[in-house]
This record gives C-alpha cells, sequence and structure tokens, in this order.
C-alpha cells in the first residue's frame, strides 16, 4: 500500500488556485522532495495532506485515512514539521519536548522514555535546560522535528525544514532524515534548494499549483534535457546573457553565479558560435564546458515551458 | 508562563494600580471652591456671614477683594471659582428686619462642578437665614420656631456621596474588561505569528481543548487580578463587599469568560499583535467608559443609544457589581444581569468557536 495516495487535490482561494488537480503516489519509507518556487502550492498541498486545510476537491489517503472523511485519525498519525520551527520559546528544550509530547497524548513514563532518544538525534544532550530562543537555528530545526515525532509516526511532513540553516547543519539534517526513511518512515519535504533535491528519492516539481516533473533525480535530468547544456565562464555575465538571449541557435540561457548555462541544439556548433558572438563584442570567454544537467536546470526548463503565471487565475 | 513577565505583569499589577491611579484622581467631590471675598458692608455681621462658608470644606478663602473689579480677572485666571459680593448695608437690613441680598459669582466653564457649588452657596444661604429668622423669633418672645417640614434626607449606600464608592465598581468592570481582552487576544495571536498555533492544530488536539487550555490560565490569572483590585478598594478607598461573596464571584466568572471569549474572537481574525490590540481597545475602552454606565448615567443618553449599551457585557457586570458591592443586595435583585452575562459568554465563545472552525477551511495565514 502507498503511504500517500493524492487524487486530483485542488484548492482554490477565490478565484486563485493554489493547487491545480494534482495527483501523485508516495511508497512506505520513501524521501519524497516536494520542489518549487515560493508561492507554487508546495505549502498548500502539505497543509491539506496534514489536515490542516480542506481541500477545495479531491482528495488523498495519508497513511490509508482520508483527509477529508477522518482528518483527526491523519493526524494522529503523520509528524510535521513547519517552517517557522514552531517551538515555544521561553520553554527549555526539555519542557518544549515535554509539552509537545503531551499534546500527542503521550504518557509521562512514555515522554520519558522517548526524551534521550530526541536529545541525542538533535544532539541537544547537555542542553536540556537552555530555552529554546538561545538555541542555534540548527539546533532548534532538529529540536523541531524531535517534537514532531516523539509520537513515533510513520509519515512525517517537513516543510522546508532547511531555511535559514547553514550547510553543514542542513547536510547533518538530511543524514536524519536519511536516518529515519531507512526506519521505514515514509518522508514527505517541501523545498526550494534544489541541490537538497539530489537526496530524494522520488521528485516531483510544482509550478504555479501544478506539477511539471516527476521522477528520480537522475530521472529528471534525463527526461526533460535532451539539449546538451554548455557552461559558458566569462566576464560581464549579464551583458553575455543578454547578447546569447538574442540568438536563435540558443534554446534557454539562465545565471549561475558567475557564470552562464545555455541550452543549445549542437554541442560543437554551439561552442564556436558562442565565442564568436561574445568576442564580437570584447566579451572574452575562459572556458565552454558541457555538463551534466542539474536540477535546478531541469526545473528552469520545465517552468519556462509552461504557459503564463495569468493562466492560473 | 512565569517567565513570559511582560503579560503577567500587564494582567496582575497594572489593574490594580489604575485603580489607585484613577481612585485618587476622579473624583466628582467638589470640595475646598476657592473663594473671594468683596465686603462693601465690613461689619461684624457681614464677617461672621463670610465666616459661615470658609469655615466648611466646601469652601476655602483665598482673599478678601479691595474693589469689585478684581474679580474679572481672578475667575479668568482661574485663581477663584467663586466670588461673594456683600453690599453696603448687609448688616443694617438685617437689623431692621429687612432682606440683605447678596452676591455670588460662579465659574461656570466646569457646569457640574459649578452646579454643585451654586447648591452648597444656596445650603449656607438657607442655613443662615434660618438662623437669623429663629433669633429673631426668640428675640421678639415668640416660641422658638420649629420649621415645618423637617427634611433630612439619608443617603444610602454612599452616605457621604463620596464619588470614590460610585465610581471604583466601574474602574474594576473597566479596567478588567479592557486588560482581560487585550491580554487574551494578544497572547493567542502570538502563538500564531510564532507558528506553534500550526503546530498543535496538527496535534490530535481538539479545537475545544486549544480554546480550554488557553482559556483557563487566563480566567484564572483574571481572577487573581480583580481581587487584588478589590483590596485596594478597600484599603485605599474603604470600599467592602457588602453583599455575598460567592455571588461576586459568580458574577466575575461570567464577566471574565464573556471578555475571554471576546478576546478569542478578536485572536481569529487579527494576524499580527498589533492589529489584535487595537481591536481589543476599540472594543473595549471607549464602549466601557462611555456605554456602560461607569461615570455617564445609561438613562440620559438617547433611546438608540441606550439600545446599543445592551450589547456590552460591562453594563450588566457593573449593575451587578455595585448591587453586591455597595447595596448588598441578593439574587433577586441582579438575576436578570446574570442571564444578561450567561448570554453574552456563550455567544462570544461560540462565535470564536466557529470562527477557528473556519480557519481550518481557510488555513491560518
Amino acid at each position: 500500500m502507498d503511504s500517500i495516495e493524492v487524487k486530483n487535490l485542488t484548492k482554490k482561494f477565490g478565484k486563485f488556485t493554489a493547487v491545480d488537480n494534482v495527483n501523485f503516489q508516495v511508497k512506505e519509507g520513501e524521501i519524497f522532495g516536494f520542489l518549487g518556487a515560493n508561492g507554487a502550492g508546495k505549502s498548500t498541498t502539505i497543509r491539506m495532506l496534514c489536515a490542516l486545510l480542506t481541500p477545495s476537491s479531491g482528495t488523498a489517503l495519508v497513511g490509508g485515512y482520508d483527509i477529508r472523511i477522518q482528518p483527526e485519525e491523519v493526524k494522529k498519525h503523520i509528524g510535521y514539521m513547519s517552517q517557522k520551527f514552531s517551538l515555544y520559546e521561553d520553554l527549555t528544550v526539555e519542557e518544549n519536548i515535554t509539552f509537545f509530547g503531551g499534546v500527542y497524548g503521550l504518557t509521562r513514563t512514555a515522554i520519558k522514555k522517548r526524551m534521550p532518544w530526541v536529545l541525542e538525534m538533535a544532539n541537544l544532550r547537555g542542553r536540556e535546560q537552555s530555552l529554546a530562543r538561545e538555541l542555534a537555528a540548527g539546533w532548534k530545526q532538529r529540536l523541531a522535528l524531535g517534537c514532531a515525532i516523539l509520537h513515533e509516526p510513520k509519515i512525517i511532513f517537513l516543510d522546508e525544514p532547511t531555511g535559514g540553516v547553514d550547510p553543514v547543519s542542513r547536510r547533518n539534517f538530511w543524514e536524519l532524515i536519511n536516518y529515519l526513511s531507512e526506519k521505514g518512515v515514509t518522508v514527505f519535504v517541501t523545498t526550494h534548494y534544489l541541490d537538497e533535491a539530489e537526496y530524494c528519492n522520488n521528485i516531483r516539481l510544482i509550478h504555479a499549483g501544478r506539477l511539471v516533473g516527476e521522477g528520480t533525480p537522475q530521472e529528471l535530468k534525463k527526461k526533460y534535457i535532451t539539449n546538451p547544456i554548455l557552461e559558458v565562464e566569462c566576464e560581464k555575465v549579464v551583458e553575455a546573457l543578454e547578447i546569447l538571449q538574442k540568438e536563435r541557435w540558443v534554446l534557454e540561457t539562465s545565471i549561475f553565479g558567475t557564470r552562464l548555462h545555455a541550452s543549445v541544439e549542437d554541442e560543437e556548433n554551439g561552442r564556436v558560435q558562442i565565442k564568436k558572438v561574445l568576442s564580437e563584442r570584447n566579451i572574452s570567454v575562459k572556458r565552454i564546458e558541457r555538463i551534466v544537467p542539474s536540477l535546478e536546470d531541469v526545473f528552469i526548463h520545465q517552468i519556462e515551458k509552461q504557459p503564463e503565471e495569468s493562466a492560473r487565475q | 508562563m512565569a517567565r513570559d513577565r511582560h503579560t503577567l505583569i500587564l494582567m496582575l499589577i497594572i489593574p490594580a494600580f489604575l485603580l489607585i491611579m484613577y481612585g485618587y484622581a476622579l473624583n466628582f467631590d467638589v470640595k475646598h471652591i476657592s473663594l473671594a471675598v468683596y465686603d462693601e458692608d465690613r461689619s461684624s455681621t457681614s464677617r461672621d456671614f463670610v465666616g459661615n462658608f470658609y469655615r466648611t470644606e466646601y469652601f476655602d478663602l483665598k482673599l478678601y477683594l479691595g474693589s469689585i473689579s478684581e474679580i474679572d480677572d481672578l475667575m479668568d485666571r482661574g485663581e477663584v471659582k467663586a466670588a461673594l459680593v456683600i453690599p453696603k448695608g448687609f448688616s443694617e437690613n438685617l437689623k431692621a428686619g429687612k432682606k440683605a441680598s447678596i452676591q455670588v459669582l460662579l465659574d461656570g466653564s466646569n457646569s457640574s462642578s459649578a452646579h454643585t457649588a451654586a447648591g452648597y452657596v444656596s445650603a449656607v444661604v438657607q442655613n443662615y437665614s434660618a438662623k437669623i429668622l429663629t433669633k429673631t423669633l426668640m428675640k421678639r418672645g415668640l416660641a422658638p420656631l420649629q420649621l415645618p417640614v423637617d427634611y433630612r434626607p439619608r443617603i444610602w449606600y454612599n452616605p457621604e456621596l463620596r464619588s470614590a464608592k460610585f465610581l471604583i465598581p466601574g474602574l474594576i468592570a473597566f479596567i478588567l474588561m479592557v486588560i482581560l481582552v487585550v491580554s487574551t487576544a494578544f497572547a493567542i495571536v502570538r502563538e500564531r505569528e510564532r507558528g506553534t498555533m500550526e503546530q498543535i492544530l496538527v496535534s490530535p488536539l481538539k479545537p475545544f481543548e486549544l480554546v480550554a487550555g488557553k482559556t483557563i490560565p487566563y480566567i484564572f490569572i483574571s481572577l487573581i487580578s480583580a481581587h487584588l483590585v478589590l483590596l485596594v478598594g478597600q484599603l485605599l478607598f474603604g470600599v467592602s463587599i457588602k453583599g455575598s461573596y460567592p455571588w461576586l464571584l459568580v458574577v466575575m466568572f461570567l464577566f471574565l469568560t464573556g471578555g475571554l471569549g471576546l478576546g478569542l474572537l478578536i485572536s481569529t481574525f487579527a494576524r499580527t499583535q498589533q492589529v489584535a490590540f487595537m481591536m481589543a481597545i476599540i472594543t473595549t475602552l471607549l464602549p466601557t467608559f462611555i456605554l456602560s454606565g461607569f461615570i455617564f448615567p445609561i438613562r440620559n443618553m438617547p433611546v438608540i443609544i441606550q439600545v446599543i449599551t445592551y450589547f456590552f457585557p460591562a453594563k450588566y457586570f457593573l449593575v451587578a457589581l455595585r448591587n453586591i458591592i455597595l447595596k448588598g443586595g441578593g439574587l433577586s435583585s441582579f438575576w436578570d444581569q446574570i442571564l444578561f452575562l450567561i448570554g453574552f459568554g456563550v455567544l462570544s465563545i461560540s462565535l470564536a468557536t466557529l470562527r477557528m472552525k473556519k480557519i481550518k477551511e481557510q488555513g491560518i495565514q
């Protein structure tokens, strides 16, 4: 049985369609990534799956329970961690754990048993008495996760769990997620950090409320990008971008930091043309290299294929 | 909760503090009215007459004037609030058994205190007249005259007509209402801003449990605050509870619950703490101050406004409160107020719960 089954899920706020007829399945123990820009519909989707928000139409089965008919059952069997790491700032680490344990109906003994595990996992041993507001973002994040899984749910929903956290902490956090996945917990993650998406087993790309891509990270890169992508290292990147955008044989362009990614029809021709066009305008090219597309390339490619944002209203 | 010091201080100490401040500051008693006297007669009789004024605590003799024109300037500047002019011939007329007239000038810019002052003046003058009449008649050998109608007003519940007693129950209602609604709305909106509200909503906790969990501690604290206010009222202003204390508790509890419902309702509408604060203040401060009967009697208001006053629970609370504290009345005198209070409590909490359900549909934020 699939852990999560989403069927034609739609959410409208007045005339605005936040989530448009979304369908997908998540297997047990999978790390499922839901990728998209801000405002794409990720948080709305996750809220519906957590029975925090009622769908306009369509439904979903989470852990076998229907989110429309049995929302309370759904809530009992899932864990949820919001973007804001909802913790009580004026309570200590220990008090937060105790409080959320109580909210989930755990008895005092159960909480006592669980507490060391959570502290260990969050690397907060020795800091039980620190006030939550004194913790750095990385620790808050882990504590929030710990509080979300006190009742050992089989499915957890993490809404942008790594926002505002340093790269090392982020990496550690993903190791944690992997660990949970290995234990059979289904992890549903939303993020707009596409590099993190590489850690997921299965991905859905969402844009303007619709799914625009699906598959494993490898599949995504193969499926959607058929044209070679050249990475161009040169000076005056913005100017170069504008120049290349005007050329017919350049299919897509985007800036990646100080470099350009250009999608061309033919690799060799592309290399030659780029050098020529840019040097005509006095921009010297340091390096042109074909690269393996990253998920970001895939994502941008997919988005640019979509009709205008206004179609959503 | 002990760590949320700001809210705790707000709820416990400030109400009692406000009572102290306003209890002393708000005073309708008109005493120590500064009086200037222009005595043209300068007789022992006129001096005796003037003495009747300043020997009471109602008037303070500020100065004897040299000329009548000084009065204008002094009144304009507010240095005196009343002026007494005794024309030449005052004592002569009295001795001759003729009518003696005097002039009293009052600063009418504060009409209510001028009114009261005029009343005092009347009283002093009447008293003096009666004394003279009695003396004169006795001199002529008639039996000591008794005034045909002996009028002795007894003012119940507040014999000295001290305005503090009138104000304090109102102040208690006013303070509790405002502080309560503001604190509740504030606290809950803060949870929303932080995101902990969302976290709790995902849990198996039922909305009703959430509401109860949020309201019960605040009711408790408000009750403590109310008792502190009563204590201050007793110690500093001599206002003690004449009636039944258990009923007082019941009435307070009902009032607080209604206020909490209102605070909750506001918190479902407001998205930031600032908006919550503003909404709470608008729905409690002015309405309670003006429309609850706290200072301005409702009976004097236009009918439409009187109808509007029915929407504000402070009005019912105040009637019941004054009944219990000042009059010592039994249940029969305020059972209808209790019904209104129950009605308001039920209404506000139901509305709040309905709003929370709607939030589930539309999501928070």
